[in-house]
């Protein structure tokens, strides 16, 4: 101890390595705080010039445009803040739709790579190489411009069994529209869902105390499928009501609508987002060894069982990751609905920067949502590999 | 060397096609259904696409526009200082395959289809200068090769400063250096246009985030805490958000934060954009690279007498680099397919351009042929620059050490 104290005494000051990062480190920060100012100063004037200051208190001023599509009450009239959540709202159903049906068709591409069926094999390898050498913002105008506004009239609208129309002015479909035992069914689906719950934490918590995992998912699903059921012949009318879309004239009406910019922006990200996914899923599969599978073959447990038990935690292992990680992409990538038209958060983000000259804020903003979004991911992410290695011990 | 499993059963027991397809297409009921499944989705899906291709498309409006879509509005007469680098770019190229291809078959293989391609465009071409300059760049691969032959150590070294000077002379070229008149007269980047800006925006970006990736990189793992927090929030906050909202910001912000007076042109934002963009992800990648090199190489470094800088520049990066090639080209492939946004900013790229030439008046309406025209070109080149990753990470050796 002494030794290396008087050692450290005897090194000059200028060479002593804890001091040199110090001083390394606070040059830099002086650097990097010296240059931000500057630049911010160089903004401040430049804005001062053009006779505004930053400030986010003209979110409250009247937006004065139109939003074709939005999910919230908005008008001309509405506040732009009001106009920024319509757009927060639709980027969210984008991203939630898109992820839901991307990892649909991602699992089919990726188990189909898998399959001993060479041409089933080869259709799914054929897919990914065409989606992952496009761009996708090409993808995206083709899939708009080229496919879904050169979808005939309304007059000469393309029939799909079920009475799905296709048209250039969108996409309709039945439709239930809600009467007035809605609100009563839904406090039975609510009380449906708790009792899933409950059902589903008993079978878990029974499977820990016997070692015999129950299959919980698949009761509590149908403890909600049941009650959904019953509670649909209970309630004095049926909560929904049948609208069909009918063809009159020029117009179609009845049924709901979805517009091609929403189509072709949910379908073209889903198809482009499904092909990564795909390679995600037959890399988590093929990461289980054989072995594994030939253990859990030689202790017992039938195909289902092994599927259940050993492949797929597994695999889910090493999906998981990677998965987030193209959702998160597949919600980036929906800011591309700008160049269909679809209003979502940076397309009216940037209606309203139009409209107010306020593009420091908005981007501002729009950077900070998004970032957001990607932070609470990151945040699921830390705490569900911590969780990973504790159950791998 | 050939795996047990690579070698052919006996021709005795080698299936017939019958057998192979009762085995594997039709072995079960599920699986017969799958096969016929399939076939009907090719054969529609082919059918389709050949009749469209062959019968209905008009594909008058690519070769008209032919010129728009590769150069955007870059002057007629200045267009031989495209082909000069493209020659330059050729010759270098050449002389890699010969040098690092070792002689061996794929590189021979490859070399083979680089020559045959620009014979086979002149061909089709349309102006019989550029036909002449197409049967220039062939043979200049060829001369590349043969003068590359050798794989001598100070060749080697030459080759890799040319790759280095390479971007700069072309840039200098594209440019120009005398204001009107004079051998290089000053072409202004609102000319550029087409694939050209395409692969312009691309090399820019990957050339100039590399330097700024490799010190993120380097910084996210340094011990200074302030840098290391420094580069994790940059890191992060681009990873964060989408490219758009970066270009937006570099059209929009970037020309606030300069002093007054000082202006830069709209290309130049966008290239600042796409470079600080690429940045955060290269820094990634190499960082990955990084964290692939063993302790051991650190401590034997020290042990040596190095210092930190010098352990890092001499015995670190360029084993994490030279691992890290082939990701780098895939960033690469995925950045030439990202420049596209460029277009929602308004630069007149491929897609841009595009916009422009279905807003002629003879051309309305053919948004398919042209997107598919478009489409077709992100595809060729990606698909062809992902096969190069792929050659070069087996000749590199990735993975096997």
């Amino acid at each position: 101890m002494a030794q290396s104290s008087s050692q450290a005494a005897s090194i000059p000051i200028w060479r002593d390595e804890r001091y040199l990062k110090l001083i390394a480190q606070i040059v830099f920060a002086v650097v990097v705080v010296l240059t931000a100012n500057y630049l911010y100063q160089n903004m401040v004037n430049g804005l001062r010039q053009q006779g505004t200051t930053l400030g986010f208190t003209f979110l409250g001023g009247i937006a004065g445009f139109d939003i074709s599509e939005t999910l919230n009450d908005f008008s001309r009239t509405s506040a732009y803040w009001q106009a920024f959540l319509a757009g927060l709202y639709n980027t969210l159903l984008v991203s939630i739709v898109g992820i839901v049906l991307s990892t649909i068709l991602g699992i089919i591409l990726g188990v189909a790579r898998l399959s001993i069926n060479p041409l089933v094999r080869w259709l799914s390898a054929a897919y990914l190489e065409i989606m992952r050498n496009l761009s996708l913002l090409v993808f995206l105008i083709f899939w708009y411009l080229g496919v879904f506004l050169k979808l005939p009239r309304v007059r000469e609208a393309v029939e799909w069994p079920g009475q799905v129309y296709l048209t250039n002015r969108g996409i309709v479909m039945p439709w239930g529209l809600p009467t007035e035992t809605m609100p009563m069914y839904r406090t039975i689906l609510i009380i449906g869902l708790c009792l899933a719950l409950a059902l589903g934490l008993v079978l878990f918590l029974r499977g820990r105390q016997t070692g015999k995992p129950p299959l919980t998912l698949l009761w509590s699903t149908l403890a909600l499928i049941l009650v959904a059921v019953i509670g649909w012949f209970v309630v004095p009318a049926a909560p929904l009501s049948l609208d069909l879309p009918v063809i009159q004239g020029l117009n179609i009406t009845g049924g709901k609508t979805f517009t091609p910019e929403f189509m072709a922006l949910v379908s073209g990200l889903v198809l482009y987002t499904a092909a990564f996914i795909g390679e995600v899923v037959r890399s988590g599969i093929q990461a289980v060894s054989r072995g594994q599978v030939e253990a859990a073959r030689a202790i017992g447990l039938n195909p289902f069982q092994t599927l259940r038990l050993v492949v797929f935690p597994q695999a889910l292992q090493v999906i998981i990751p990677p998965l987030t990680s193209q959702y998160l992409n597949l919600t980036k990538n929906s800011s591309l609905a700008i160049a269909v038209g679809y209003p979502d958060l940076f397309y009216v983000s940037n209606t309203i920067m139009n409209q107010s000259g306020r593009a420091v804020e908005m981007i501002s903003l729009v950077m900070l949502t998004y970032l957001t979004f990607s932070l609470i991911t990151s945040v699921f992410m830390n705490w569900y590999n911590a969780r990973i290695l504790l159950v791998e011990r | 060397m050939a795996a047990v499993t690579d070698i052919k059963p006996p021709l005795s027991e080698r299936p017939s096609p019958l057998g192979w397809a009762r085995k594997y297409l039709f072995n079960s009921l599920g699986n017969s259904l799958l096969t016929i499944f399939s076939i009907w989705l090719i054969y529609t899906v082919g059918i389709g696409l050949l009749r469209w291709v062959f019968t209905q498309a008009e594909w008058q409006v690519i070769a008209t526009n032919l010129r728009l879509i590769l150069l955007g509005q870059y002057p007629i007469a200045q267009v031989w200082r495209i082909w000069l680098s493209l020659l330059l770019l050729a010759f270098l190229i050449g002389n890699s395959l010969a040098i690092w291809g070792k002689a061996g078959k794929t590189a021979k293989r490859f070399g083979a289809g680089l020559v045959a391609f620009p014979l086979l465009l002149a061909l089709t071409a349309i102006g019989a200068e550029s036909r002449g300059w197409l049967v220039g760049l062939s043979a200049m691969l060829i001369l590349g090769w043969y003068l590359g032959r050798p794989a001598t150590r100070t060749l080697r070294r030459v080759v890799a400063v040319g790759w280095f000077i390479w971007p700069p002379i072309f840039l200098i070229l594209l440019r120009g250096t005398t204001p009107a008149e004079g051998v290089l007269p000053i072409v202004g980047t609102n000319l550029w246009g087409g694939l050209l800006l395409t692969f312009l925006l691309t090399v820019v970006g990957i050339v100039f985030s590399f330097p700024l990736g490799v010190f993120l990189a380097l910084g996210r793992r340094s011990e200074l805490r302030i840098v290391r927090w420094f580069s994790i929030g940059y890191i992060e906050l681009i990873r964060g958000v989408p490219l758009i909202s970066i270009l937006f910001m570099a059209q929009l912000m970037l020309p606030l934060f300069l002093p007054a007076g000082i202006t830069i042109d709209r290309v130049i934002r966008a290239m600042v954009g796409i470079t600080l963009f690429s940045a955060a992800y290269l820094a990634e990648n190499v960082r990955g690279g990084l964290q692939a090199i063993p302790k051991g190489q650190f401590e034997a470094a020290h042990a040596m007498g190095l210092n930190g800088l010098q352990t890092m520049s001499l015995i670190v990066l360029p084993q994490a680099l030279r691992l890290v090639i082939p990701i780098l080209v895939g960033q690469f492939i995925a950045l030439f397919k990202d420049t596209a946004l460029v277009a929602i900013v308004g630069l007149l790229d491929i897609v841009g351009i595009a916009k422009t030439v279905l807003a002629q008046p003879d051309f309305l309406g053919l948004q398919r042929e042209v997107y598919a025209f478009v489409s077709l070109l992100y595809w060729v080149f990606s698909y062809a620059m992902s096969y190069v990753a792929q050659r070069l990470e087996i000749s590199l050796g990735v993975g096997q050490r």
